[in-house]
């Protein structure tokens, strides 16, 4: 194709509002909301299910939809990003049970440690081609994977980090107690999810939409392709990890399960299922997969015959996620109405 | 716990007894993975698409074998339906399914096959039951190794080197030399030319997935007797073949024999030098390949 043709066919690009300002504060509203709302729930009802529900869906949804950063933003199909979510978890409970720092001191620290694995893994991934860069990614997990089981004085291989995480109060914050360890795990999600929406909405996020889009083209007007994707894989790698520590507090351990590809390919699913267009699916996304995972579980005790049969219903055919179904059908409606 | 033990590795570098027992070893892990690898590789240089549940195929193999062992007691007629049991198993998966998703986004490929390696454990679950399963060794094979420089060679061992050799001889010449060969390689270079001569590309796309399944069940088929069975047994399997087809170079048959004959060397001696760190070995190696050679090995530079 060449550039006059490709011009022709070319549908007008939606150009992000230059002031981006207006639309930083509605979203730092509605995170707010959304928080006091999370905040307001055991008020409403008290039961421990639906807590404990949340905060599981606090730890996957963070991790799902930094996934989303890397599948639906910047078009990187990892299969191995449920490593950094292992990551999270075995890093955070061996600081809290090996050196006794306060809380946030190891939340920082795992967030460090992590952040260099996923700079050196990332390094060596971000540069193969598509498919590679997949199973790449994947290969990396399973490494990870197979140190966590093999390593047993450290980690205690197949039965996971036990004896529970201790869990010191910190400034009248006691995560110990459910209700404070609920509220810490939504303030976690909320403040999770506005920053990668900041990042998925910023220049950055825009440069990286391109380079999913045309890599070649991004490269031609001087976009350093390599460094971008890097950027993103860290970062994303970051909230992935926040998410496997909110599940290490949550369980008071960590277990191999976590760092298996599984959690990579669930991670992958939820995207499917809730649907990559827009920011929020993966976060419908979670939800429906939570609940679908519980039902199943208590109906059947093969499970995997039936998320298999809903994964290929939603790839082969809806074709799309949940939410993306929504948007277009909601589109449709207002074209109509114009009309 | 040891970490490196170099000691162990440097004696039994010197000594011939240890090196050809290794050697062989390392062989037959080598011989499995290329039989599953180059299924894999082939699927991918003829339909563009990574079949993930590849690793179904593999552990169809060993409990069809299993099963057809226990019912005839005859070894040839359990290696026999392994292969043809996942062949007639590819021909329907790819038929019914993969072939929807040809030319869609990559995550789609990904997601059907993630679908069908859940479906197909959980299927071996029902039917085999979850526990740990054995063949056993065929009667005709129950006779004293043999020692060859002091090491020790079973009999079985050199079935499956020989068969698994056979297969890539086969493979090799048939691809290069026979009429459906040349179509083949035509149809992974151009399909609509192909199609468009009045051959049909469909038949192709089907008959190479089954081609390619009927090998990793030939594999696992040949690894009952020696391997435990169990419902995830595809999985490690899958990881392996697929680091296997990255070192050689995806659509590269030398490459996979290549990449999986290293990997067994590296599997067998590393688990004397590194007992923990046979499997980091593994992807270290891979690492070095991919930084060095993107394409892996043998593989050509994709446009």
């Amino acid at each position: 194709m060449t550039e006059l043709q490709a011009g022709q066919s070319a549908q007008p690009l939606e150009v992000p509002r230059i002031d981006a300002r207006p639309q930083r504060y509605r979203d730092l509203l509605i995170a707010l909301v959304a928080f006091v709302l999370l905040a307001l729930l055991p008020m409403l009802f008290g039961s421990k299910q639906l807590l404990d529900f949340v905060i599981r869906c606090a730890a996957y949804g963070l991790f799902a939809t930094s996934l989303n950063l890397l599948v639906g933003y910047t078009g990187l199909i990892s299969f191995g990003h449920g490593m950094f979510f292992g990551l999270g978890a075995y890093g955070f409970g061996l600081m809290m049970q090996k050196t006794g720092v306060p809380i946030p001191v190891a939340f920082v620290a795992t967030l460090a440690m992590t952040l260099v694995v996923a700079v050196v893994i990332g390094a060596i991934c971000v540069r193969l081609k598509e498919i590679y860069f997949a199973f790449v990614t994947l290969a990396f997990q399973m490494l990870i994977h197979s140190t966590i089981l093999s390593w047993q004085s450290l980690t205690g291989g197949d039965q996971g980090l036990r004896g529970g995480i201790p869990r010191p109060p910190f400034l009248g914050i006691d995560l110990a107690n459910h209700l404070h360890l609920y509220i810490t795990s939504c303030a976690l999600l909320v403040i999770g999810l506005f920053l990668m929406r900041q990042i998925a909405q910023s220049p950055f996020g825009y440069t990286l939409r391109m380079i999913r889009d045309n890599a070649t083209r991004a490269s031609f007007i001087g976009i350093n392709v390599w460094r971008a994707k890097l950027v993103i894989f860290v970062l994303a790698a970051l909230f992935a990890a926040t998410g496997g520590m909110i599940m290490a507090l949550f369980v008071s351990g960590a277990y191999p399960e976590f760092a298996y590809w599984t959690i990579s390919g669930e991670g992958i699913f939820i995207n499917m299922l809730g649907g990559v267009t827009t920011f929020l699916g993966p976060m419908v996304g979670t939800v429906l997969l939570l609940i679908l995972n519980d039902t199943v579980t208590r109906l059947t005790e093969y499970h995997g015959i039936v998320l298999g049969v809903v994964i290929l219903f939603f790839a082969i055919g809806l074709r799309k996620g949940l939410m993306d179904f929504v948007v277009e059908w909601f589109a449709q409606r207002r074209g109509e109405g114009r009309g | 716990m040891i970490l490196v033990d170099l000691d162990a590795l440097a004696s039994c570098l010197a000594s011939p007894s240890c090196l050809v027992t290794q050697t062989t070893s390392g062989l037959i892990i080598g011989m499995l993975l290329f039989l599953v690898a180059v299924g894999l590789t082939l699927i991918f240089g003829v339909l563009k698409v990574v079949n993930f549940s590849h690793g179904a195929f593999y552990m169809f193999g060993a409990y069809f074998a299993m099963t057809a062992y226990q019912l005839t007691g005859s070894f040839a007629l359990a290696i026999l339906s392994g292969a043809a049991g996942t062949a007639i198993l590819g021909l329907i998966f790819e038929r019914v399914f993969m072939s929807r998703v040809y030319g869609r986004d990559v995550l789609m490929q990904l997601l059907v096959c993630y679908a069908f390696v859940l479906i197909f454990d959980d299927v071996v679950r029902m039917i085999w039951g979850p526990e740990f399963k054995s063949m056993g060794m065929p009667a005709a094979f129950q006779v004293p190794p043999l020692f060859i420089a002091g090491g020790v060679v079973p009999p079985y061992y050199l079935l499956l080197i020989g068969v698994a050799l056979a297969a890539a001889a086969v493979l090799g010449l048939g691809l290069a030399r026979s009429r459906i060969g040349k179509v083949i390689r035509a149809a992974a270079h151009n399909p609509g030319m192909v199609s468009a001569l009045g051959i049909n590309t469909g038949l192709i796309y089907g008959g190479v997935f089954a081609l390619g399944g009927m090998l990793a069940g030939l594999a696992g088929a040949l690894a009952a007797p020696v391997r435990s069975l169990t419902p995830g047994m595809g999985f490690s399997v899958l990881i392996e073949s697929f680091i296997v087809t990255v070192i050689g170079g995806m659509g590269s048959i030398l490459g996979a024999l290549i990449g999986a004959l290293l990997i067994g060397l590296i599997r067998s001696f590393g688990s004397l030098g590194f007992p923990l760190f046979t499997e980091g070995l593994m992807y270290l190696f891979m690492v070095i390949v991919l930084v060095s050679r993107p394409t892996g090995l043998f593989g050509k530079e994709v446009a």
